[in-house]
């Protein structure tokens, strides 16, 4: 997948685990935790969906690149170029 | 009179939020029961390749809760936070004043977590049984206190929160914990009554059909036969009854509208077997909730029966109405179940509730689908298919059975109109 694909899965993911949120004005730079509710229980939740749609399994000590969504894209991109 | 409104042992109804198959208020809900109106529909449930019949309902899970609580949580937790929020509007408490630690929720619950549990064995079984896609949301949704905690999440309640498991006398059972607490003085306002999220679990379905307990009929609306000869069984339902109970020097202080007081209870256990009944001890069940009450058995004028369209659950019952009531003619016994099947943990509370506005209209609702009386079930006051107008109301006894021999009986008495009564 393509940076921008991966960026709609992780948008689809969003509004999935968050169906209240506005999601039309997310900034990529700034932390998810910043501009929505999200707790710890939602992000398990992003790596579940994950998980499930592709395999990935992500360690609990690579969660922080899991901050915004441009550190997300980026780091799931190599994970995900095959997908 | 005036000493005895001071009796803060007296404890009353009220408020009323319910969510049945055929009702999401109690308006609707008693009009569709005086009008015969069932709530019984085809129901798709998985694995089970039988046509299966339920009592499903249709209330608006999003009145009172974000789509992402829900998401998060159970159909119990979201029929609960409907019925609470329902019946703290509808008690008219000044609820942004209200001190939230002595606030207590008070749940009856048949089961719990069975519905999550197999959700999540199907879905691992989409991913060849790998427990890694197992969800972290499968131990909040699934421990017992969860539709009460729900309630408090929702609701900001930082008192006490549990559910009471009693199998189907689970409803009686959580407005019997919440007269127990207000009398005790823990809470001083508590939100209790029964809920069920049954029909999403296959499990219930399956079991009763390999009992040979499961209804059919290919008109929904006649398939649960309470009493009748040719029942073949139990509907599943679900659905939640729960009120706000009060001290009564309390609710007369804030001047609360009061559907009820509720003057008697009792508990016991069959101690004889893990499925059939007993009518000694439902009998006995009855006679203790009357003596607690003070009551003799003349002073009942409506008794909402359990009986779920078993065979030896309806007869079992009739034996202990018949041993307790005799063949008094003044005597109305009717039957919530033929409407919108067994609700379950919120079965008790529904039945109940259903009833109350006959304290106002002098009504008992039918037992509907009652074509021909089991002659084994030898009662003669049933309220067969049309509703019976009654010369006075002032006492119903609703009774609440379950697995395991767990009988619970409670009285309600008419509330006075010139001290609150909503009942004139």
């Amino acid at each position: 997948m393509t940076p921008p694909e991966i960026r709609q899965v992780i948008i689809e993911i969003l509004e999935r685990i968050a169906p209240d949120e506005d999601l039309s004005n997310l900034d990529d730079s700034v932390a998810f935790r910043e501009q929505m509710e999200l707790d710890s229980m939602d992000f398990l939740d992003i790596v579940m969906e994950l998980r499930k749609l592709y395999r990935v399994q992500i360690p609990e000590s690579d969660y922080e690149h899991l901050a915004t969504m441009d550190s997300t894209v980026t780091y799931l991109t190599p994970l995900l170029k095959d997908a | 009179m005036l000493d005895e409104l001071q009796d803060e042992n007296r404890i009353v109804l009220t408020g009323v939020g319910l969510a049945a198959p055929n009702g999401d208020s109690l308006e609707e809900y008693r009009s569709a029961l005086l009008a015969g109106k069932s709530g019984v529909q085809p129901f798709e449930t998985r694995y089970i390749k039988q046509p299966v019949l339920a009592g499903i309902c249709h209330f608006d899970e999003f009145r009172y809760q974000k789509k992402k609580e829900r998401r998060r949580g159970t159909r119990a937790g979201s029929v609960s936070i409907y019925c609470a929020n329902e019946a703290i509007r509808d008690s008219g408490i000044d609820w942004e004043n209200t001190r939230r630690d002595r606030v207590g929720v008070y749940l009856g619950i048949t089961e719990h977590g069975n519905v999550e549990t197999e959700n999540e064995i199907f879905e691992i079984s989409q991913f060849d049984y790998d427990t890694k896609v197992w969800s972290h949301h499968h131990n909040p949704r699934t421990v017992a206190n969860n539709p009460a905690g729900e309630v408090t999440l929702n609701l900001k309640i930082t008192g006490p929160h549990l559910t009471v498991g009693a199998a189907c006398a689970a409803g009686n059972a959580g407005f019997i914990h919440a007269v127990q607490m207000l009398r005790l003085k823990e809470v001083d306002l508590a939100i209790a009554g029964g809920v069920s999220e049954s029909i999403h679990t296959f499990g219930i379905f399956a079991s009763f059909a390999s009992q040979g307990a499961l209804a059919w009929h290919e008109d929904p609306a006649k398939a649960c036969r309470p009493f009748d000869v040719n029942r073949n069984g139990i509907i599943v339902a679900e659905g939640g009854g729960i009120c706000t109970l009060e001290r009564l020097p309390d609710a007369i202080k804030r001047g609360a509208k009061i559907y009820g007081e509720i003057v008697g209870y009792a508990m016991n256990s069959d101690a004889t077997d893990f499925v059939l009944p007993s009518a000694s001890r439902q009998s006995e069940c009855i006679a203790l909730a009357l003596d607690k009450a003070q009551l003799s058995a003349d002073d009942i004028d409506i008794v909402s029966s359990h009986a779920t369209a078993t065979e030896q659950g309806d007869i079992e019952e009739s034996r202990a109405l018949k041993a307790a009531f005799g063949d008094r003619t003044t005597l109305a016994i009717n039957n919530t179940k033929s409407f919108i099947g067994h609700a379950m943990g919120a079965a008790g509370a529904l039945e109940l509730l259903g009833n109350l506005p006959a304290f106002q209209d002098r009504i008992a609702h039918a037992t509907i689908n009652l074509d021909e009386q089991d002659p084994r079930c030898d009662l003669h006051q049933i309220v067969a298919n049309r509703p019976r107008h009654m010369e006075k109301v002032e006492h119903i006894l609703n009774n609440s059975f379950g697995m395991l021999g767990i009988n619970s009986v409670l009285i309600v008495k008419k509330f006075p109109a010139e001290h609150g009564g909503v009942f004139e």
